[in-house]
């Protein structure tokens, strides 16, 4: 044993090798491999009367999935909604994060953390029934709203856009909050005694110190917001989106909904690679 | 691709068939009247129960009082034969097909247009009608039926019958409907108000419309569409779609929408506007004049299963002329025992529901897997196959 010790003190390489091997071995199998798995069963057909997957390699799926209209208009349509999602939660979380972080009492602003973490435990999809029974006629909003000549949205895009936007806000304001907790009071007041006013401060000091931050919470908005699918079905009415197409074939066509998951995977690398570009991750 | 000539390829990828295309390498595709499924064995005889038996059933099916404390006839199955049931509903044939290849489960309800997927993938096994002994009070219209068994060999049940319904609100629509029509008009006054079937079957539905309406095309089977005729249904659903408010697969959640008001017209089944009733709302549901598509399904046993003499003492119990008539008569069907019907709680209930109504059924056209040979029994061309109509479903939707 202590032999051992020893010759792993004298090759920190193997040491090292040895502590990273297990977590490695997890990510590259569970992870990649599922990702592996995902992609090369796109390249396999079905068999059309009893939905068997058969392996004949083919690259039919692929293509259908980029010259379809309907997946065409679908992804882009995921994707819009995603964005608007991102763009609707950083305008939300940045007044709030600012808030809790600099404005409130000290001894208040552990409470309002817990406060914005507590949605998270609830189940999503009590929450999203719960918003369908908020968007559906003759509900809360329909009521509210109905004084002001105005009526819900009903079921829809915007429904869908705004239920997410919810339940996804919370991933947002976290990390915007850690990262103008760390933002010094010092500056905003150095600003203000140069003479900059608050909208000055906010785009000259604070914007640039926290779009890391927002970068690190809008991967998490337009990631989960492009593979929802369930928040779709119950308040999304006829709208259908990406994931809905993934879970509509995956019953009967597994090759074709593995060719549509690719779509979101490239999304995805796609969005990480730009906020990489953009150097808003080099801070974190 | 390698091995199919260009042209058949490029047209392949035109058309999107990845998955029709590559069919001739498979045998077990389809053929004629006949097609030949996996050979598998039926039971012999019937052994001591497992304890367990694991269901796939539409909702209604298997009731064990959990929905309301009066309607439950599990638990007495659990009693009498010690086979503990699970149950998971399903919403379409479809989620069907797919979670017997799971192999979890040990029979499931299926409907006509999931039997004979089942039968040729080899997910069910043929089934011994002899070890089933209510099966000699099943409708002789219903046994040996071309979605419940293949080339004489039975592959299950029958459970019981029924058609799909048109729900309205009666404070919403008037005057009541007694047609499709307002379903699918592109100027209905309930734009956006409209409710549909998510599945890919709901095409037939169009198809059964059309045949009333467009007589030109030549309908004569809603699941036996040439191409021409299959375009003209789905230009129809895609008109339809801009009007739809929401489509349903999940029954609960088309119970909520007709109680909210967010749909007011749309398909259903009995059973969904019974629930309705019972929770006060105001609608009512009516089979149309031009009649209807509709289910008559089949109890089928899992070629996997774990538990197969549990799976085969619960055929015979939903059969028996007790359960049958409190399934029959909790989800709105035609049950599939003769002698249920002296058991239902209302006596005209078999009347009612038009059990063994041979003319009544004609309206009627069961479910059934759409195959390149047209059901319908013409030569002359090819049908479009259920894989392009489950495309063209995603297509509707847009």
């Amino acid at each position: 044993m202590t032999a051992l010790a020893a010759f792993l003190h004298r090759h920190p390489r193997l040491r090292l090798a040895g502590l990273l091997s297990a977590p490695t071995a997890w990510l590259v199998v569970a992870y990649l491999g599922s990702l592996a798995a995902l992609f090369l069963s796109a390249f396999w057909t079905t068999d059309p009367f009893t939905s068997d997957v058969v392996r004949i390699w083919s690259l039919d799926n692929l293509r259908a999935v980029v010259t379809t209209d309907v997946f065409r208009t679908v992804a882009l349509r995921s994707i819009g909604v995603a964005v608007a999602v991102t763009v609707i939660d950083v305008l939300l979380a940045l007044p709030v994060a600012f808030y809790m972080a600099k404005v409130a009492r000290p001894r208040h602003r552990r409470l309002l953390v817990v406060a914005v973490l507590t949605p998270l435990w609830a189940s999503y999809l009590v929450k999203v029934y719960a918003w369908r029974a908020i968007l559906a006629e003759g509900g809360p909003l329909d009521w509210v709203l109905r004084p002001l000549g105005l009526g819900s949205p009903g079921f829809g895009l915007p429904a869908v856009v705004a239920v997410l936007a919810y339940l996804w806000l919370p991933y947002m304001i976290l990390p915007i909050h850690a990262g103008l907790e760390q933002l010094p009071d010092k500056l905003l007041e150095a600003s203000a005694d140069l003479g900059a006013g608050a909208g000055r401060t906010f785009r000259s000091v604070v914007l640039p110190m926290v779009l890391p931050s927002v970068a690190a919470g809008s991967v998490f908005t337009f990631s989960l917001s492009l593979g929802d699918y369930i928040a779709v079905q119950i308040v999304g009415g006829r709208t259908q989106l990406i994931g809905n197409l993934v879970y509509a074939n995956i019953t009967l066509d597994l090759p074709l909904a593995a060719a549509l998951g690719t779509v979101p995977v490239v999304v995805i690398l796609l969005y990480l690679l730009a906020v990489r570009r953009s150097g808003a991750l080099r801070s974190l | 691709m390698r091995r199919t000539p260009a042209l058949a390829a490029a047209l392949c990828a035109v058309a999107l068939a990845a998955t029709a295309c590559s069919s001739t390498a498979k045998p077990s595709a389809a053929g004629g009247a006949g097609f030949t499924p996996p050979r598998l064995q039926a039971m012999k005889t019937l052994g001591p129960g497992e304890g367990r038996v694991n269901l796939i059933a539409w909702a209604g099916y298997a009731e064990d009082g959990s929905d309301d404390p009066k309607v439950d006839w599990v638990h007495p199955f659990e009693k009498k034969t010690g086979c503990q049931v699970s149950t998971k509903v399903a919403g379409t044939s479809d989620e069907m097909v797919n979670l017997m290849k799971t192999g979890e489960y040990d029979a499931v309800s299926a409907s006509g247009d999931a039997s004979l997927r089942l039968i040729a993938s080899g997910d069910a096994a043929p089934v011994n009608t002899d070890l089933v002994p209510n099966y000699k009070d099943v409708f002789a219209s219903l046994k040996m039926q071309k979605w419940n068994s293949v080339n004489g060999v039975a592959y299950g049940i029958p459970h019981g019958y029924g058609a799909n319904l048109l729900m309205y609100r009666k404070d919403k629509v008037s005057p009541a409907p007694d047609s499709w029509a307002p379903v699918f008009a592109a100027d209905s006054p309930y734009k956006g108000r409209i409710t549909a079937y998510d599945s890919p079957i709901y095409i037939a539905d169009a198809a059964l419309h059309l045949m009333s309406t467009r007589p030109e095309l030549g309908i004569r089977n809603p699941y036996a569409l040439d191409s021409k005729q299959f375009d003209a249904a789905v230009a129809l659903l895609r008109q339809q779609n801009a009007n739809i408010g929401e489509y349903w697969s999940d029954y609960l959640k088309e119970v909520s929408a007709f109680k909210s008001g967010n749909s007011v017209l749309g398909t259903t089944w009995q059973v969904i506007a019974n629930t309705a009733q019972a929770e006060k709302a105001p609608v009512d549901a009516v089979l149309p004049k031009e009649g209807s598509t509709g289910w008559s399904d089949t109890w089928m046993v899992s070629a996997k299963a774990k538990h197969p003499n549990c799976a085969y003492r619960w055929m015979d119990w939903i059969v028996s002329p007790e359960a049958n008539a409190q399934v029959a008569e909790y989800f709105g069907e035609a049950p599939a025992n003769r002698l249920a019907c002296d058991h239902t709680a209302d006596k005209s209930f078999c009347a009612t529901y038009h059990a063994s109504d041979a003319a009544y059924w004609k309206r009627v056209w069961f479910w059934t897997t759409p195959i390149p040979q047209c059901v319908d029994g013409r030569k002359d061309t090819t049908c479009v196959p259920y894989a392009k109509w489950v495309q063209a479903w995603t297509g509707i939707k847009g």
